[in-house]
């Protein structure tokens, strides 16, 4: 008889743990802790997107929250050094016991911090990063992007100067030395190889990270006079070279491409000139030709506008996808788990091939490695009286799965296989104002 | 190496350890008199150029050609009221302390800045390049120049450098700063208020810094970390030259200008390099630098 009493004893505990488990104690809030650069020079992202989190997570909360649930965030500068920033993602994760966190900007940043969110199993999205190595190298549990990577981001702007300026002859490159600037060339020049055997790589310059003067970089492309300059710099820097290059009439001389040149239009005002390509790095532009009149997307562009007093710019849209996934996410969730609140591995679980919607058109985390497939915007710069800057024309919305790396591939070897045909693919142009 | 590529590089080299020159000569000067490596240094050169972005932006309404005295005003006034004040209630009280108390000093003054720069002017790029587009552009072997890079701030550099070894040679103050620089207590026992002595070089010192800054905003992009960046390559030139040598310092900025840009034209990938590379040869064969003289206090 004991035996017997023994397993109703087992079954019983095993059915009060199982029902634990499947209808978990909602909580008082939602803990997200955020890295982001606060200080440095990439606070010219970290700091507009701590800006968005924070309207947000406002705008979340009036709604109720996330199945009921406020969030509440915890920032960590990622400027602080690399140090610095494992030792505080650790301490939000097991001592502030946040529910998920988004890291981060850098993609060394995120080099260093998923595999630690694996080791402390914390569902973590990867919401700017853009180096494509980090998922493609390893299968992760509980790290995905939000947002495309920057294979998919230098892909497409390729694929617009392809289709817009097919018969150039020589082409330069400039970008930062260091992860993103040495990826991002790897990308542009395995894939100008392939769909562009004719072009001439004449010069290629990887200034300091924050270096202040493009002077003699200006000098060089001057005195070699490339047909195209593509430069894949942002913030300050791309600010610093763009400006040296328009004082110094190389903007005239060459077609500039910048490739992840969104963030840096407001700022250039005037400076930046008609006929240059830029990038979007996504497929979220405030202006977004297919968008831009959604009252949701309107109600955001104005309150991002009124709290930082300029237009959103990607980091901006970036933060938001990341919000909206993880509110898509716990949906999901709480849904398969018969409205109940699910446990954290029920959410990291719904996570896989999660669809969601944000200010562009559907995103889908891919099931094979967690990697966010997000459409691309190109477009070329437009003086228009309505801004005292320019704007995107001309400008095409790559679809997702045409630009990105196919799942299971190596970025750099899907490239290589390539055929100049790869550009005649289909993309929807839109004119300004459309 | 085509003579045409050699001129194009020297004109850039030449522009670039202007800059470099009038931040480093500060940072020398400073150690010369005072023995202090002062890490806040950068800091000085990020203010002289946002206190000259501001002045500049706010009187270019009136007349552009305003915004050249404002590079020199937002200089004096980053000089005296920032470095004046840096040396009068922080370094003042340490004199004669451990020399890491006074480099802990310093790089707790630098992180202070760091953080006051952004509450004060946020985190976006600033720009103001009024004064670079009121002078014309040069065209040399078909390659455009502004003419205030490759005229105007050789040219400060030159009478900075000129206005300094006069000072310091031919002027009954700069007698008296050499004096208390070889002999602080033989200085002070015949009369010498050696205070005043560190307090006018520290000015002038910080306000050389702030003087780089100030000419080099209408060039570049002002944002977060850029004192950072200057400390780093200063440092590297002043340490090149030796420290306390004015002389020595302009030579190793220029070696320094000259051998990036050639970098740049021939083998990029070097460019970061390159002043680095300079400094760690130099330092292995004189670790007094290459003007320095060990054991001598020269400025």
């Amino acid at each position: 008889m004991s035996f017997v009493r023994s397993l109703i004893a087992a079954v019983g505990l095993s059915l009060a743990v199982t029902g634990a488990a499947s209808a978990q104690q909602k909580p008082a809030e939602l803990k997200i802790g955020i890295t982001t650069f606060l200080s440095g020079p990439a606070s010219v992202f970290g700091v507009p997107a701590k800006a968005a989190a924070e309207l947000l997570a406002e705008e979340l909360n009036k709604k109720g929250g996330i199945g009921g649930v406020p969030v509440k965030l915890s920032f960590i500068d990622e400027g602080a050094g690399g140090e610095a920033l494992v030792s505080n993602y650790r301490r939000l994760v097991t001592d502030e016991k946040v529910d998920v966190t988004f890291a981060s900007i850098s993609s060394g940043s995120c080099t260093q911090l998923v595999p630690l969110a694996e080791d402390l199993k914390i569902m973590n999205f990867m919401w700017d990063c853009g180096a494509y190595s980090i998922l493609e190298n390893k299968k992760h549990r509980y790290n995905f992007r939000t947002q495309a990577n920057g294979a998919a981001e230098m892909m497409a702007v390729i694929t617009y100067l392809l289709k817009v300026k097919p018969d150039f002859k020589t082409v330069a490159f400039v970008a930062q030395d260091y992860a993103w600037g040495r990826e991002s060339h790897d990308i542009i020049s395995n894939a100008l190889k392939v769909l562009k055997p004719d072009a001439k790589w004449v010069a290629e310059f990887f200034p300091k990270f924050g270096a202040p003067d493009y002077s003699t970089e200006v000098s060089r492309l001057l005195a070699l006079r490339p047909d195209v300059v593509i430069t894949t710099s942002w913030g300050g820097d791309l600010d610093t070279f763009v400006r040296q290059s328009g004082q110094r009439g190389l903007l005239k001389q060459s077609t500039f491409v910048l490739a992840i040149g969104e963030s840096s239009i407001q700022r250039l005002g005037k400076d930046l000139p008609e006929g240059v390509i830029v990038g979007a790095r996504g497929d979220h532009y405030f202006l977004h030709p297919e968008f831009k009149n959604e009252p949701s997307f309107k109600a955001y562009v104005q309150a991002f506008k009124d709290k930082t007093g300029a237009f959103p710019i990607y980091p901006a849209f970036h933060m938001s996808q990341a919000f909206t996934a993880l509110k898509a996410a716990y949906d999901k969730a709480i849904k398969a788990n018969n409205g109940n609140w699910p446990s954290r591995e029920q959410v990291v679980d719904a996570m896989s091939g999660l669809e969601f919607k944000d200010f562009g058109r559907p995103i889908k985390i891919r099931e094979e490695d967690g990697q966010g497939l997000e459409a691309q915007i190109v477009g070329t710069t437009k003086q228009v009286p309505e801004y005292d800057f320019k704007v995107l024309d001309n400008i095409m919305v790559f679809d997702a799965e045409k630009v990105a790396t196919p799942a299971g591939q190596k970025t750099i070897d899907w490239v290589k296989t390539l055929k100049p045909d790869f550009v005649k693919m289909e993309a929807k142009t839109y004119k300004h104002g459309q | 190496m085509d003579s045409t590529i050699i001129i194009l590089a020297a004109m850039d080299g030449v522009a670039y350890a202007a800059l470099v020159f009038l931040v480093s000569v500060g940072l020398s000067l400073i150690f010369g008199v005072l023995r202090i490596v002062n890490v806040a240094h950068g800091s000085l050169y990020a203010y002289g150029a946002y206190v000259a972005a501001s002045l500049a932006l706010a009187v270019s309404g009136i007349s552009p050609w305003l915004t050249y005295p404002a590079l020199i005003v937002a200089s004096i006034l980053v000089g005296v009221l920032i470095g004046g004040a840096m040396e009068y209630f922080l370094l003042r009280p340490v004199y004669g302390r451990e020399e890491v108390l006074q480099l802990l000093i310093t790089f707790a003054v630098f992180m202070i800045m760091d953080n006051v720069q952004r509450l004060i002017w946020g985190v976006q790029p600033i720009s103001m390049a009024v004064p670079l587009t009121l002078l014309p552009n040069v065209e040399i072997f078909g390659v455009n120049y502004t003419s205030y890079q490759v005229i105007l701030l050789p040219a400060v550099a030159l009478l900075a450098l000129a206005g300094l070894r006069y000072f310091l040679r031919y002027t009954l103050s700069g007698a008296v700063i050499l004096a208390v620089t070889e002999d602080r207590e033989a200085a002070t026992a015949i009369g010498i208020d050696a205070k005043r002595v560190f307090l006018i070089t520290f000015i002038v010192g910080a306000s050389l810094a702030a003087l780089g800054g100030a000419l080099a905003s209408p060039t570049t992009s002002l944002l977060p970390g850029m004192g950072t960046e200057m400390i780093v390559l200063s440092f590297a030139v002043a340490a090149t030259a030796g420290l306390g040598q004015i002389e020595g310092t302009a030579v190793a900025a220029l070696m320094i200008g000259l051998a990036r840009a050639f970098a740049i034209y021939t083998y990029p990938e070097f460019e970061v390099l390159v002043p680095y590379l300079i400094m760690v040869l130099v330092l292995l064969i004189r670790p007094q630098g290459l003007f320095g003289v060990n054991r001598v206090r020269k400025i």
